[in-house]
């Protein structure tokens, strides 16, 4: 007696199809798995025939064989208990076989026979979609994430006895009234909050419209980390194809809370100097993503850049001009976007207030050591470079200005973008930061009165090719944010106060 | 017959255990190193007690005299002892004299009179632009510049007085083989060609902290009059104020703002009698050079500047400003007012001294 569904496995980000088969036959008594599996795998058979037994079927003292197919994928994580249970019953023809066609299962089990939450919906049931399945069954817990997908017929399932009933009768389960789905209540960050700091404010929308890395130095308390939190609010809101590519990945991560529907905001990771290469770009034998890509789209936070270990910083540095990282293993080379506006923060000192000789008393050769933990190759990754200070009393307490708020700073910005959008229209590159080498020589014409003042800065301050290119591309947005066309000279001045240059730290 | 003699002080000077204070002592009382070197045993105990003997039989053993001595002449460092002649008699003066110095280059002229520039190493701009300012007077008028090499006042004064031509010496607190710090290499290499590189440290002794406030006696030492340009209240600079006051030298301090930390330590000074310098000229004529030129340059006037930019300059001091506190006083735009930083800076007039704070410079060095 032979039975199989269709079930899937996550590999990377993407779902692969797993046929799980199951043959009950005469024989001593047993049950007995294969396919290549991983260790959680591999318990299935308990957990399987105690939630059978336990909604009162009887399990007849028989060969069970399970094969879950193709066995050259690895087989890993909890999904496969469902639908293992499901053609075990079937193949004992607990259950009509007809009906389990055309169907992908997933879900954990119980003993008591509870469906229990998996990983990896979401990217499974958009797969399941494309390869024209119509009906998935997946556990209640996730039911936020079928959601999110038009076209399949998503069932939701609480137990076992649901999936008998339903394979049985053919009921859907019905809980839709307790369906609850809230907005996340999450505290927003806006720039209305930050008070002075108006070279911080101008930096981070100059990084925002155009997509800058950026570096802010300054000492504690000068309002880094706050910018940093505000940066998602003012990026134009994340389209539906954005957050469905971003939910796969938390879906995957197992990040999506099942009382919200998904993501709406753009991602603000905040990552601690402590973190190791597979956290920050992914890892493991099969690759999992990593906070990089959890922050795809949006805002990647290094905050105490220099306490950073040297060779995490360095491994940053080819996912940030790719946009993507790529991950080598023996399975295959696995993919994961990692489309971020980096967003570094740092003291300019170990004390942190240098230069400000009152404060500060670490000697050059400190501080030397101190920022050169970073390499020279890292920071020309970056594009904008600003200090930031302590704002003083009466800017904190007495000035009642009002400042401006998120909103009305993400207006300019998504008409900022417009224009990039339009510019670039048929080709891969959206902002300008991304901008190659033949588009700069078309987007980024001098006139010559500015040519030849850059020229004369190249040779005075000794710059490098890549930290030229930064600076018109920096100019290329401040022009953009002006509405004008041409680069002027007064938008590469600017761009030029907020360059990265190796002499910036304690410049003896 | 001095090379000899030069050999044995040179294992002499570096037996361990004991202090130069002693070995003075013996050379005073008539005995040479060699005599020490070749009879120690019968050179009665009331000269050399028998603990002290020990210790001299175990530093013979592990030193080949020669060689060693060729080693040094090979390095082109030479060893001037105490009881020599060329011995500076400034330094024989103090009171707790080295037994012997080890010099790179040459040794001060006993007749010339000199000054020792020294401040922290950690300097603000003013500091920086005022040392060099006078390290450039004194070498204009042939006097030597003295210092210790370290990085911030003392570099800046000694690469000043080479840029005027003059001589400068170097007292380090390491070995006069030894480069300390490394980011000086280019000036020690010049200072070995046009003046020296002085220390009482043997070759290869490592830059120690214990090393650093017993060369700054050295410093004031040999020098005639000790200029203090910059120094926070606990600092080297200090020492050798103080060590220069034992030694009865003129001392001078530049005088800041009360409220600048970097200035504290010269401001006490001013207080506690020290000379105060009002400008290079004035110095000089006090050290009793007639018919001194005003030597201070007027720079900024020669280059033309627009009416904005001289708002942002006139905003601007020695003191590094952040482009926030400048915003603030200009009440200019931001893309305007970096735009202007960024001419000044072209200009030469300004510099940024770390990322996003500027300070004005008046001369190059």
């Amino acid at each position: 007696m032979f039975c199989s569904v269709m079930s899937a496995v996550i590999q990377g980000l993407q779902p692969e199809f797993v046929q799980v088969e199951v043959d009950v036959s005469n024989g001593l008594p047993g049950f007995c798995m294969m396919g290549y599996l991983a260790e959680e795998v591999k318990e299935a058979p308990g957990r399987v025939r105690t939630a059978i037994q336990n909604i009162g079927m009887i399990i007849p003292p028989k060969k069970i064989m399970v094969n879950l197919s193709p066995a050259h994928v690895r087989k890993r994580g909890s999904g496969f208990d469902l639908p293992i249970a499901i053609s075990v019953m079937g193949a004992l023809e607990m259950v009509k076989k007809e009906e389990i066609k055309d169907i992908i299962v997933i879900g954990e089990l119980g003993l008591d026979g509870e469906v229990r939450k998996v990983k990896g919906v979401l990217p499974i049931l958009l797969a399941a979609k494309e390869a024209g399945y119509r009906k998935c069954m997946i556990p209640f817990a996730n039911i936020t994430e079928g959601m999110l997908v038009d076209g399949v017929e998503v069932i939701g399932v609480r137990s076992l006895k649901d999936t008998v009933e339903y394979f049985r009768k053919g009921i859907v389960p019905n809980y839709e009234n307790e369906i609850k789905v809230r907005s996340k209540q999450e505290k927003v960050y806006d720039f209305k909050d930050l008070k002075g700091q108006k070279v911080l404010r101008r930096v981070a929308e100059i990084s925002v419209s155009g997509g800058h890395n950026l570096l802010m130095i300054g000492p504690p308390g000068s309002g880094k980390t706050l910018t940093a939190k505000c940066m998602p609010g003012i990026m134009p809101p994340l389209q539906k194809e954005e957050a469905i590519e971003l939910m796969k990945i938390y879906s995957i991560m197992g990040l999506l809370n099942e009382n919200t529907a998904g993501i709406e905001k753009r991602p603000f990771r905040e990552v601690h100097h402590t973190i190791s290469k597979p956290a920050l770009l992914g890892g493991g034998v099969i690759p999992k993503p990593g906070e990089l890509s959890l922050a795809n789209g949006g805002i990647l936070f290094l905050d105490e850049l220099a306490e950073f270990q040297k060779t995490v910083l360095e491994t940053l540095r080819q996912p940030l001009e790719e946009k993507c990282v790529k991950l080598v293993r023996n399975s295959g080379v696995y993919v994961f976007p990692a489309d971020v506006i980096l967003t570094c923060a740092m003291n300019a000192c170990p004390c942190g207030y240098y230069p400000d000789h009152k404060k500060c008393n670490c000697t050059p050769t400190q501080i030397q050591n101190y920022v050169g933990k970073i390499s020279q190759a890292f920071l020309e990754r970056i594009d904008l470079c600003v200090e930031t200070q302590r704002i003083s009393y009466e800017e904190l307490v007495e000035k009642k200005t009002e400042e401006e708020s998120s909103l009305e700073i993400q207006k300019r910005i998504c008409k900022v973008r417009k224009i990039q959008q339009e510019r670039y229209r048929g080709s891969s590159v959206r902002v300008n930061a991304q901008m190659n080498m033949q588009q700069m020589e078309k987007f980024c014409v001098l006139d010559f009165q500015t040519g030849e003042f850059l020229k004369q800065v190249y040779e005075k301050l000794g710059m490098s090719a890549r930290i030229y290119h930064k600076i018109l591309k920096v100019a290329r947005t401040i022009a953009d944010m002006e509405e004008q066309k041409q680069i002027r000279i007064i938008h590469v001045k600017e761009a030029l106060g907020y360059r990265m240059s190796d002499k910036i730290f304690g410049g003896e | 017959m001095e090379d000899e003699y030069i050999a044995y002080a040179y294992w002499l000077d570096n037996v361990p255990g004991i202090g130069k204070k002693k070995k003075i002592q013996w050379i005073l009382k008539g005995l040479t190193p060699k005599e020490i070197y070749e009879k120690i045993e019968m050179i009665p105990e009331t000269k050399i007690t028998q603990e002290e003997k020990d210790k001299i039989l175990e530093g013979k053993n592990r030193w080949n005299v020669w060689k060693r001595y060729e080693d040094m002449i090979q390095k082109e460092i030479h060893f001037v002892p105490y009881a020599l002649e060329v011995y500076p008699q400034k330094l024989r003066g103090i009171s707790a004299p080295p037994f012997g110095i080890y010099v790179k280059g040459k040794l001060p002229g006993e007749e010339e009179k000199s000054i020792a520039i020294v401040g922290a190493r950690h300097c603000s701009e003013y500091g920086r632009k005022m040392a060099a300012e006078y390290a450039r007077a004194c070498a204009e008028y042939g006097i030597p510049v003295l210092s210790g090499m370290a990085s911030g006042i003392d570099s800046v004064a000694q690469k000043a007085a080479l840029e005027a031509k003059g001589s400068t010496y170097a007292v380090l607190g390491c070995g006069v083989d030894i480069c300390y710090p490394r980011e000086n290499f280019a000036l020690y290499m010049e200072m070995i060609q046009k003046g020296g590189i002085i220390s009482e440290y043997p070759p290869g002794t490592k830059p120690l902290p214990q090393h650093f406030p017993a060369r700054n006696r050295i410093i004031s030492a040999l020098a005639d009059t000790v200029l203090i340009m910059e120094a926070k209240i606990k600092s080297g600079s200090l020492i050798t104020a103080e060590m220069a006051l034992e030694q009865g030298k003129d001392i001078y301090a530049l005088p800041g703002a009360c409220t600048d930390i970097l200035s504290e330590g010269c401001n006490r000074l001013i207080r506690d009698g020290a000379g105060i310098l009002i400008s290079p000229k004035e110095l000089l004529e006090t050290m009793g050079i007639q018919n001194v030129k005003n030597v201070r340059k007027q720079r900024e006037n020669k280059i033309k500047l627009e009416s904005a930019e001289k708002l942002v300059y006139s905003c601007l001091g020695l003191h590094p400003k952040s482009l926030e506190q400048i915003l603030d006083n200009t009440k200019m735009s931001l893309p305007e007012l970096l735009s202007h930083l960024i001419s000044l800076e072209m200009k030469g007039c300004i510099k940024e001294i770390s990322k996003n704070y500027y300070a004005r410079i008046d001369l190059e060095y």
